[in-house]
């Protein structure tokens, strides 16, 4: 029979909590899925998979910092200096003590969600701006260790290379090759994450968001659960910096400085703060953003200034756009582009009968 | 190595310049936050913006210094009042973490826009002081240094002033206070939000004549707004007398980092010592040594 819906009646608790909240939302996971893991490697050039690698990191990281800022709201602006940590570990472990990724990869999470737990220790004493400028020091003081101790930064360049993933003696060299391995733990940790926020500790966080007196009342430990955020967003930026590592061959801390906290910062807000959907379109918008530029730049660009001045153009570019979609985020949408994904689907899911 | 007296005597009161001048640009900051409670982590690139258009206007059009300094200005003014205007009203009684972002989201605009339209290459500002140091007694001291600091200290007792006694100056305690309850008293508190961040567009450009002069106008002048943080979390966050407190206190301890750590650990303690002093005092007193206790039970 064909009829439309009116509205949402959800009549269980269980509806309400369903990964699948829409019958079409099996299709269209069904679907995505086949496209990304059949399709895509079999149609897209190197260049492009090595794009969605970029994404499927972005993705990783962006819901670690989601889980402590949107779900448990502890601003975090050192989300970088924690990814560093994980990528400096695991190309140590690597090239040290010749460990496979396997090891390597929760190796760096866990050693980042340690030092997240030391970083954490402020926040149970202070919150809001305090927080966020105490890690920020955090930032700066993580760089510096790691760019003064030669046992971790590898001597002059502070830069590691790291052997290739290595699977049943199948070496990951190229784009293509590390395009499954990325995305396989991509998919895992937007699981982890969607399953995460709907359970016990999930729920605490978002008691502590939104009140923490009153969740400290109906028997939630702030100080514990407080903690755990920091070391589970910890653990996912570690493993973000571990697989950053993989894709770029090498370790080096010019790519966790705080601009990378920032541009993780933005994929959260413009996304949405508090949803695993939200986080994937933000981290998917800002890791584009650059390379939409960089096409447009590099096409009409030189009509406006000199082929020369053209890079630090693209860059200055970037940061102006970055910017003015903050704020404007922050002003007309504050729920980012989940918000906007939801209202779009809201029409058409009850169109014509809008009522 | 033994203790050199002279060389100690040098570092501190070559600190003691540099804290102040660090003052100046953390003072804009204090000024928002005593009278807004927001927080701004943009003011280092209102100083570089500030610096930039002074000296491009200088060197990319010959405008003479004064000239080149009201231009700086009247944008300043104009910039801060209409960003208070589209940006920052719209976020009242928001969280503070969008306020933050807000913020962040300006500075980088900012960052992007300044090097775009005014170029990225570092240009001077050539403020009418010579370049020859000071030498008095075993002191040596580069003279901008000693003139950023006497401007520093002139302009923070007059912010002093105007905060206690002036009637604008009380006006805006008040509107810090409660922005009901000065509202119920008539004053026009969205005014006093204009004029607080007009003031430190104002102080901005101070801040960016001096450290332009000293260090040369580009991007880099931005970075010093990140200073700003370990100065005001020293000093407390809403105190004008905290500001030079703190200020003195990273200046001095970055000089003695500088001279006494740098060359055994290899450089680079200048920018590291001011943020582990901020974690200390973030971990014993989060309020800053002059800041209001705002007792909140975490």
């Amino acid at each position: 029979m064909f009829y439309r819906e009116s509205g949402y009646y959800k009549t269980s608790y269980a509806a309400d909590m369903a990964l699948y909240p829409l019958p079409i939302t099996r299709v269209a996971v069904t679907g995505f899925a086949v496209l990304f893991f059949v399709i895509a490697p079999l149609l897209l050039s190197d260049y492009y998979l090595s794009v969605i690698n970029l994404v499927a990191i972005a993705i990783v990281g962006a819901l670690g910092l989601n889980i402590l800022l949107g779900y448990t709201g502890q601003l975090s602006i050192g989300h970088a200096a924690f990814m560093s940590v994980g990528a400096y570990t695991a190309a140590n472990l690597a090239t040290k003590l010749d460990l496979p990724f396997w090891l390597t990869l929760p190796a760096g999470g866990l050693m980042a969600a340690l030092i997240g737990l030391i970083v954490g220790i402020p926040s149970l004493r202070v919150k809001g701006i305090y927080l966020a400028i105490a890690t920020l020091a955090a930032q700066f003081i993580i760089e510096w260790i790691i760019n003064h101790t030669p046992a971790i930064s590898g001597g002059v360049q502070a830069s590691i290379e790291v052997p290739p993933p290595e699977i049943f003696g199948y070496v990951l060299k190229q784009q293509g090759q590390l395009y499954y391995f990325l995305m396989i733990i991509c998919v895992i940790a937007i699981l982890a994450t969607m399953n995460l926020v709907r359970s016990r500790i999930g729920r605490a966080f978002i008691a502590i968001r939104d009140q923490d007196i009153a969740a400290e009342i109906i028997g939630i430990s702030v100080f514990r659960y407080k903690l755990t955020a920091f070391a589970i967003s910890s653990f996912y930026a570690g493993v973000c910096g571990v697989m950053y590592t993989y894709y770029l061959g090498i370790a080096n801390y010019e790519q966790f400085q705080i601009i990378t906290s920032i541009d993780y910062l933005a994929m959260v807000i413009i996304g949405g703060l508090g949803s695993v959907l939200g986080t994937i379109f933000g981290a998917i918008f800002i890791t584009l953003l650059p390379v939409v530029i960089r096409i447009i730049m590099e096409t009409f660009g030189s009509i406006f200034v000199e082929p020369a001045a053209l890079a630090q153009v693209i860059s200055q570019l970037r940061l102006i756009i970055f910017g003015g979609l903050i704020i404007m985020f922050l002003v007309l949408e504050p729920d980012g582009l989940n918000k906007m994904w939801l209202n779009i689907r809201s029409y058409f899911r009850v169109w014509p009968f809008s009522y | 190595m033994d203790f050199d007296f002279n060389f100690f005597v040098e570092l501190t009161f070559n600190g003691i310049l540099t804290g102040m001048m660090y003052a100046l640009i953390a003072v804009g900051f204090v000024l928002i936050y005593k009278s807004t409670d927001a927080i701004n982590f943009a003011q280092g690139e209102f100083v570089m913006i500030a610096a930039m258009i002074v000296a491009g206007m200088a060197t990319l059009y010959g405008a003479p210094l004064f000239v080149a300094i009201a231009i700086g200005l009247a944008f300043m003014l104009v910039f801060n009042w209409g960003l208070e205007r589209v940006v920052l009203r719209p976020m009242i009684g928001r969280p503070v973490v969008a306020i933050i972002m807000a913020t962040i989201g300006l500075a980088l605009m900012l960052r992007g826009f300044g090097p775009l339209v005014l170029g990225a290459e570092t240009r001077p500002i050539n403020l009418p002081v010579s370049n020859d140091p000071v030498i008095w007694g075993p002191l040596f001291m580069t003279r901008i240094d000693l003139v950023g600091a006497i401007i520093s200290v002139i302009f923070l007792s007059a912010f002093g002033w105007f905060f206690m006694k002036s009637r604008k100056g009380v006006a805006m305690r008040a509107v810090a206070d409660s922005h009901q309850v000065s509202m119920a008293m008539g004053i026009n508190v969205e005014r006093y939000f204009a004029l607080a961040w007009m003031l430190a567009g104002f102080v901005a450009l101070l801040g960016g004549l001096v450290w332009g002069n000293a260090i040369g106008v580009d991007s880099q002048l931005a970075v010093l707004g990140l200073k700003v943080f370990p100065v005001v979390i020293l000093g407390g966050l809403d105190s004008i007398i905290g500001v030079v407190v703190g200020g003195l206190i990273i200046g001095v301890c970055e000089a003695w980092a500088a001279g006494y750590i740098d060359p055994l650990v290899g450089g680079g303690t200048k920018d590291f010592t001011p943020y582990v002093l901020m974690i200390i005092a973030l971990m014993v007193r989060p309020h800053g040594i002059f800041g209001k206790p705002i007792i909140e039970r975490i």
